[in-house]
């Protein structure tokens, strides 16, 4: 649509009803709907940082104290839902409140894949964002939710440059790359974040007129895929997610690329949470500073145990939605 | 040429540094308290202010800032910025927060409330156009923004805006316990200067006016007119420009 003279081609936005600036002035004192630049916003506000999975609102407390720029309110984190078992479901709207009473950063809660109305109750009491998540077991194994039609922002997952632009084009504000999330083990995470890298390099070398048939190939809309040849990344803030437990993990995420990182299981299923989560942030924030996460990585205590994912009974949650 | 650093804990670090590239000014990104010398002025960006107080903190970061906003030299804090600038900070977490401040102002950190009231608007910034140009208005993104109750006599007002009809009603934490206020008047101050310091309630790094970028950049000059400070423009030189260009995010119109 527009251009700015940095050959950056802005889409989305400034688009058609909901989406249209509007001007507020003394007499209309309502604010304008959600543009998509206020559901990127807090994404980039969220750069640079951690974003931890919490059970109780002791450990949203601990994840605040610790440095965490946002909470992810969860009845059982990943590494449960595995050992247990069962359909996972979105928690309990009490739960979620009581976490966003008990902290002042950002509170996002997770949706089945497709389950709109999961999103709409999380949208009525009022969480940050809403990670439309395959960690839980989907609700729609062909449609996921159409987040146009929300005030709040949306977090998807995603493997590969396709998988990221389908979720953009569906309104996801903000992408994390899948990774296998309750295991511990950081290689599909490094898996996902390589292909999503290595894609966005291709393209940019690609020749425009291939630029067609490559977003048929990755089934991906066209715009998209072009907007991202032009900027180099995706056009949304893209974070790692899936495996990360250690603040060394944390920053060979960010090393490859990634604009922050989630943590699930890997801080409170270790044995000292508190000073895991807080080296983990020191990481992402210093991840190029070997000497700084030498530092921050002594005496954490017991990690997580991981799972190896050469075990094929291991259930893949990345493997639950295209 | 002046160099700008940006304080590089977390948020919207990048951003800035792709407003300054945009007007041809290097930005060097800020993590140690030793990164402070040698710079002309200093932007403290949004993201979130207990993350970066906690960040401050671990590596003993305060003093150095508090130094440099003494020391008179430019600062302008957005969003989270502002947070770290003002002198007093309502609507923190529980414990509080640690601040820079300098700033004779008091701000409260969650004034518009939770990501669902977030909202963008035209500001009117006649104090802005007058120095930079173009029209009297500019487009204000507010995330999850703070907004200034009351300033201090040498504070001036660059922008305030209407105060949302939907907006949750302040809960002020003092001490022990947490006492509601209302806020009764209609208008809430979002952009401020005292001296060299610059304070925003919203995100002009995430929209494609530069004006904001180049009004600080002037206070630059100002001060450094005054000091007549010509000696500290050859000091630093490209040694840490970075490998390659920064792949930065669109600018969402």
């Amino acid at each position: 649509m527009a251009s700015d003279g940095t050959g950056v081609v802005a889409l989305y936005g400034g688009g058609s009803g909901n989406n249209k600036v509007k001007v507020v002035d003394a007499s209309s004192k309502s604010p304008a709907a959600a543009t998509f630049s206020v559901k990127v916003g807090l994404a980039q506000m969220l750069r640079g940082g951690v974003i931890m999975d919490v059970v109780t609102p002791e450990q949203a407390r601990v994840a605040e104290e610790a440095g965490a720029c946002a909470v992810m309110a969860l009845e059982r984190v990943p590494a449960d839902i595995r050992a247990q078992g069962g359909v996972a479901r979105m928690s309990d709207p009490g739960l979620i409140r009581d976490i966003k009473r008990a902290v002042t950063i950002p509170v996002m809660a997770k949706a089945r894949i497709g389950h709109f109305v999961e999103a709409q109750i999380l949208e009525a009491i009022g969480v940050d964002y809403v990670d439309e998540s395959e960690v839980l077991t989907p609700a729609d194994d062909a449609h996921h939710i159409n987040k146009h039609n929300f005030r709040v922002p949306f977090v998807c997952g995603c493997r590969d440059l396709g998988e990221a632009l389908r979720r953009i084009r569906e309104g996801a504000a903000m992408i994390r790359t899948k990774g296998e999330a309750g295991t511990g083990n950081v290689v599909e995470a490094v898996r996902h974040v390589r292909s999503v890298m290595g894609d966005v390099r291709a393209l940019r070398n690609m020749d425009d007129d291939e630029v067609f048939a490559y977003a048929k190939r990755i089934a991906a809309p066209y715009d998209l895929v072009m907007q991202t040849k032009q900027l180099g990344r995706l056009p949304v803030v893209q974070f790692a997610a899936g495996g990360v437990a250690t603040p060394a993990d944390a920053a060979l995420m960010m090393q490859l690329g990634c604009d922050g990182v989630f943590v699930g299981s890997g801080i409170f299923k270790s044995g000292d949470p508190a000073r895991r989560a807080r080296a983990i942030v020191q990481a992402v924030t210093h991840y190029s500073d070997p000497e700084i996460l030498a530092d921050v990585s002594s005496g954490l205590g017991e990690a997580m145990v991981g799972i190896n994912l050469s075990d094929p009974k291991v259930e893949r949650y990345a493997a639950r939605s295209e | 040429m002046a160099v700008v650093g940006v304080l590089a804990l977390q948020g919207s670090y990048n951003e800035h540094l792709a407003a300054l590239r945009r007007i041809g000014v290097r930005g060097v990104e800020v993590r140690k308290p030793e990164q402070l010398l040698g710079l002309d002025s200093l932007i403290i960006p949004g993201g979130e202010s207990t993350t970066m107080a906690k960040l401050a903190n671990y590596h003993n970061l305060f003093p150095a800032l508090r130094g440099f906003v003494s020391g008179g030299k430019p600062v302008w804090g957005t969003c989270a910025g502002l947070i770290f600038l003002a002198n007093k900070a309502v609507g923190q977490k529980t414990g509080g927060q640690e601040l820079v401040g300098g700033l004779d102002c008091t701000v409260h950190r969650n004034f518009f409330g939770s990501q669902l009231q977030s909202f963008e608007t035209e500001l009117s910034v006649p104090k802005l156009a007058e120095k930079e140009g173009g029209n009297g208005t500019c487009r204000g993104v507010f995330i999850r923004a703070p907004a200034i109750l009351e300033v201090g006599s040498d504070v001036e007002i660059l922008a305030d805006c209407p105060v949302p009809a939907n907006r949750p009603s302040i809960i002020i934490s003092s001490g022990e316990g947490a006492e509601e206020e209302v806020y009764s008047k209609d208008r809430v101050i979002v952009a401020v200067r005292q001296g060299n310091i610059l304070a925003t309630a919203f995100h002009p790094e995430l929209t494609s006016d530069s004006r904001w970028h180049r009004f600080f950049l002037d206070m630059d000059k100002e001060s450094q007119a005054k000091a007549l400070a010509a000696l500290s423009l050859s000091s630093m030189d490209a040694e840490d420009l970075p490998k390659k260009k920064p792949l930065d995010l669109p600018i969402f119109e």
